[in-house]
């Protein structure tokens, strides 16, 4: 029997750290590591010292100051005398409104385009690569400007919506006005809604003392107000959704049971609609229409010409990226999986829906979050034509009456960061749950 | 029973017949790609109406537009009410569209850096031409500048003699001590060149021999010519610093990808706006105190940093693609790890990586654009001046759909350039 001796312990030399590619990793990242906290220190120390000679500490302290501008684009309610920091939240507001109707429309278009495109079709495929290369070819900021100044040199002045004869006319059953202002969509309301209630009233006491002894609801009253109908009107939603998914659930029992599917379509359907029709009954919901008074519209929702044209530029720009995502998606599967399963004998509808849309979702879904992504960031373009987000308000207004250079765009940073690593966190456990699982 | 005796067997071939003339040529091809069935043929009809409507609106608005007028009015009352197009307005602002307020009498100078640009990355972009023309690529990113911002020759000769310092002391280390003591004290020489030495060396030589152009001032650069400026010092400078990222990202040592990491995730998450607020009023500070440092110089700092966290990703694409077996054979060979990122690894990963690598230049030069936003005069910045001049008040097509159109050229041909560029490399296994 062989017994292992350890090999002749080699003693420490200097040169190890280099030529020992044990300890060479190590040494080249303490390197690395001290040149970064070296340069970082040195950036650090520069700001330190040049922000206490311009007498401009960093503090926080100026959010809580009364801001001294207005915002006329706003989901929550603020005026000049609020502060800093609300203006920063109604400008977070405005980014994500933005941003959200931006991706439905953008992949409403992205989706049709880019089947238009995959079309045996000639001519359509054609217009629709047209579209797309025409599209994603000029800068966003581009469109963005171009939108807006179509908005405000071409649409018609809200006077040329008067008398007998109107040059111009509102759509949609005299429901929408397209004006060089803006564009006035009709307002959900409630006649016997449930109202708003305050949360954290604890912060401004004061406001709420009326509202504590049983009166009016203060606009100052709390950090934000949530509206209770919307709150309804969402939870019926969802427990319909629900509801209808436990009833597809049984339907794929039955199905595997006894191979025959009961229809759920109508079912699932009357179960969504019927109980949110009925709510919206109760609250006495109806849309209240813009009516010309005077040099302007009246009543329903105002969007600024800002926000029609940022709206419609990425959408129609983020919409040409999605495109291709779709058509390279589809592109992706192979031809043997729709043949097969039409060796199955699934019919072409089926086919579709049960085979190819689940495998090209794979390969859609990454990139499209990207887009959405990148659709969120140039949505920070807005400070181009005047739509107050988060840009406009913390990095732009706000900076600029302030002069805290430092803290507003870094809060600025922070808050977009946030955004990003937010949804592509959730976007890789999504994927991460749907990855295939290979054995 | 053989073949002759069944009587309906033909004993020679019938001759070859047409095809049916509805089925080949112009009008098969209109049959099965426009008119296959009514759903089909309904969109063709669209796409038809869709087509017309918008050349009946363009062709005579464009080409029955004014060239010559010193006005919007004057353009109207030369068109007395025809809607047509007023191209005076690119006839009389086209050079500051192009050049911004840059001298006229020294165009030359950018017409030049852009010629040498051209013949510089001739090499670089088609494999057949001459070698002898990298001598050109090599002497372009310092005489470009030069070109460009003018001043004493020396300045770029300083610039391109820290490089020669940095690899003369990476060539004494390596030989003397080590390969990597050389990879770090070399480009530290050229550093500390560049830092302490470059900027007497080149004063003292302007002392001696003073040879210069015409300085110009960052602040008349405007037009195509800052977005190209911009442009291509961002490709040219964010593609090293991408690979080097993406390597950092791939790389086994804990710091070096915790920082690659940390600062390709930061980019990625913020808009490039902010990014540009920080090179306008936040960049002094971090700064020794008195440091001047040009605003355009400030905006390329940021545009780099900001295409390069992209490229990164991309060429970590390429990377990650990349079979196990290309790096266990270049272990295997005996390579060290830049030789096998060299000579294995890197030539192939951009192989893959093209077509992201292009689309992210493409990217960059869009962006260019939002230096508008924080007072540069590129071409949009150029298109906002305009319209506030009383004379050209509420123009909105003309300007804006030229602009438009030389993206549109410029970004368009970059694709179609990685499309060869794919087609070329290909080498028929992925």
């Amino acid at each position: 029997m062989t017994t292992l001796t350890d090999p002749p312990k080699e003693s420490f030399r200097l040169s190890m750290l280099l030529y020992d590619s044990r300890y060479r990793s190590m040494t080249i990242q303490i390197i690395v590591l001290m040149g970064f906290m070296l340069g970082a220190a040195w950036l650090i120390n520069n700001a330190r010292i040049n922000l206490a000679e311009a007498g401009k500490p960093i503090t926080f302290g100026f959010l809580w100051e009364p801001s001294g501008y207005d915002i006329n684009q706003r989901l929550i309610d603020y005026s000049s005398r609020s502060t800093h920091a609300r203006a920063a939240v109604v400008g977070i507001l405005n980014t994500l409104l933005v941003a959200v109707m931006g991706c439905l429309t953008a992949t409403i278009i992205g989706v049709l385009i880019g089947v238009l495109r995959l079309s045996k079709n000639w001519m359509v495929s054609r217009l629709a690569a047209v579209y797309v290369e025409g599209l994603r070819n000029v800068p966003v900021l581009l469109w963005i400007v171009l939108t807006m100044a179509i908005m405000a040199e071409f649409m018609p002045q809200p006077r040329e919506f008067r008398g007998e004869n109107p040059s111009a006319r509102m759509y949609l059953f005299d429901s929408v006005a397209i004006t060089n202002r803006g564009v006035y969509i009709p307002e959900p309301k409630f006649t016997n809604g449930l109202g708003d209630i305050p949360v954290a009233m604890s912060l401004r006491p004061d406001q709420c003392e009326s509202y504590l002894e049983g009166g009016e609801l203060a606009d100052s009253c709390g950090l934000f107000q949530i509206s209770l109908d919307l709150w309804l009107i969402i939870a019926v939603l969802l427990a319909g959704i629900f509801v209808a998914k436990l009833n597809t659930m049984r339907a794929n029992r039955i199905q595997a049971a006894t191979g025959e599917r009961p229809n759920t379509l109508w079912v699932n359907l009357a179960v969504i609609v019927l109980p949110t029709l009925a709510v919206l009954w109760y609250l006495g919901f109806y849309l209240e229409r813009p009516v010309l008074k005077g040099f302007n519209f009246r009543g329903g929702i105002h969007m600024r010409n800002s926000l029609i044209a940022l709206w419609l530029a990425l959408s129609l720009y983020t919409g040409a990226f999605i495109a291709e995502i779709v058509r390279a998606g589809i592109l992706a599967i192979p031809k043997g999986q729709s043949e097969a399963a039409a060796a199955l004998g699934l019919r072409q509808g089926k086919i579709m829906r049960l085979v190819i849309l689940p495998q090209a979702w794979r390969v859609i879904f990454p990139p499209l979050i990207s887009q959405f992504l990148n659709l969120t960031k140039n949505s920070s373009l807005a400070i181009a034509v005047g739509y107050m987000d988060v840009t406009g308000t913390l990095g732009g207004i706000t900076l600029n009456q302030t002069g805290r250079e430092m803290e507003t765009v870094l809060l600025l940073m922070l808050v977009y960061l946030i955004i990003s690593l937010t949804v592509s966190a959730v976007m890789n456990a999504y994927n991460k749950r749907n990855a295939l699982k290979e054995r | 029973m053989s073949m002759q005796e069944t009587a309906y067997v033909r004993t020679e071939m019938l001759p070859e017949r047409e095809p049916p003339s509805l089925n080949t040529g112009p009008i098969g091809w209109i049959r099965a790609n426009l008119f296959p069935n009514w759903f089909s043929s309904l969109l063709t009809l669209a796409s038809l109406f869709i087509i017309y409507k918008l050349l009946a609106a363009f062709i005579p608005w464009a080409f029955g537009g004014v060239w010559n007028a010193s006005s919007l009015k004057e353009c109207r009352e030369i068109l007395q009410g025809v809607d047509a197009a007023c191209w005076a307005v690119i006839h009389e602002r086209f050079w500051q569209l192009m050049y911004g307020f840059y001298p006229d009498n020294l165009y030359w100078r950018p017409n030049l850096a852009l010629v040498m640009l051209i013949v510089a990355l001739v090499p670089v972009l088609f494999e057949g031409a001459p070698r002898k023309l990298l001598a050109v690529t090599i002497a372009t990113p310092f005489i470009g500048p030069w070109l460009l911002w003018g001043g004493t020759i020396w300045t770029p000769v300083a610039a391109a003699l820290g490089f020669v310092v940095g690899y003369i002391v990476y060539k004494l280390i390596a030989g003397a001590l080590s390969d990597l003591a050389g990879l770090v004290l070399g480009p530290l020489a050229a550093v500390l060149w560049w830092i302490l030495l470059a900027g007497r060396f080149s004063d003292l030589m302007a002392g001696i021999l003073p040879l210069g152009l015409q300085p110009v001032e960052s602040r008349k650069f405007g037009g195509f010519m800052l977005a190209v400026t911009l442009g291509i010092t961002g490709i040219a400078a964010s593609f090293p610093l991408g690979i080097i990222l993406a390597l950092g990202r791939q790389s086994h040592l804990v710091i070096v990808k915790t920082l690659s990491v940390g600062f390709i995730e930061f980019i990625r998450g913020v808009p490039l706006i902010t990014l540009l607020f920080v090179a306008q009023v936040m960049l002094a500070y971090f700064l020794p105190r008195g440091t001047q440092f040009d605003i355009i110089l400030r905006v390329m700092i940021m545009i780099t940093l900001f295409s390069a966290a992209y490229m990164a990703e991309v060429i970590r694409g390429g990377l990650a693609a990349l079979p196990k077996g290309q790096y266990e054979a270049a272990d295997a060979l005996g390579l060290n790890y830049w030789q096998a990122q060299r000579l294995i690894i890197m030539p192939q990963a951009l192989k893959i990586a093209i077509p992201g690598i292009v689309s992210t230049f493409i990217g960059l030069f869009k962006d260019t654009t939002l230096v508008s936003i924080i007072g540069l005069a590129d071409p949009l910045g150029w298109v906002k001046l305009i319209q506030a001049d009383a004379a050209w008040n509420g123009i909105v097509w003309e300007l804006y759909g030229f602009v438009a159109f030389v993206f549109f050229i410029v970004c368009f041909s970059m694709s179609r350039y990685s499309m060869y560029l794919e087609r070329k490399l290909e080498t028929g296994h992925k």
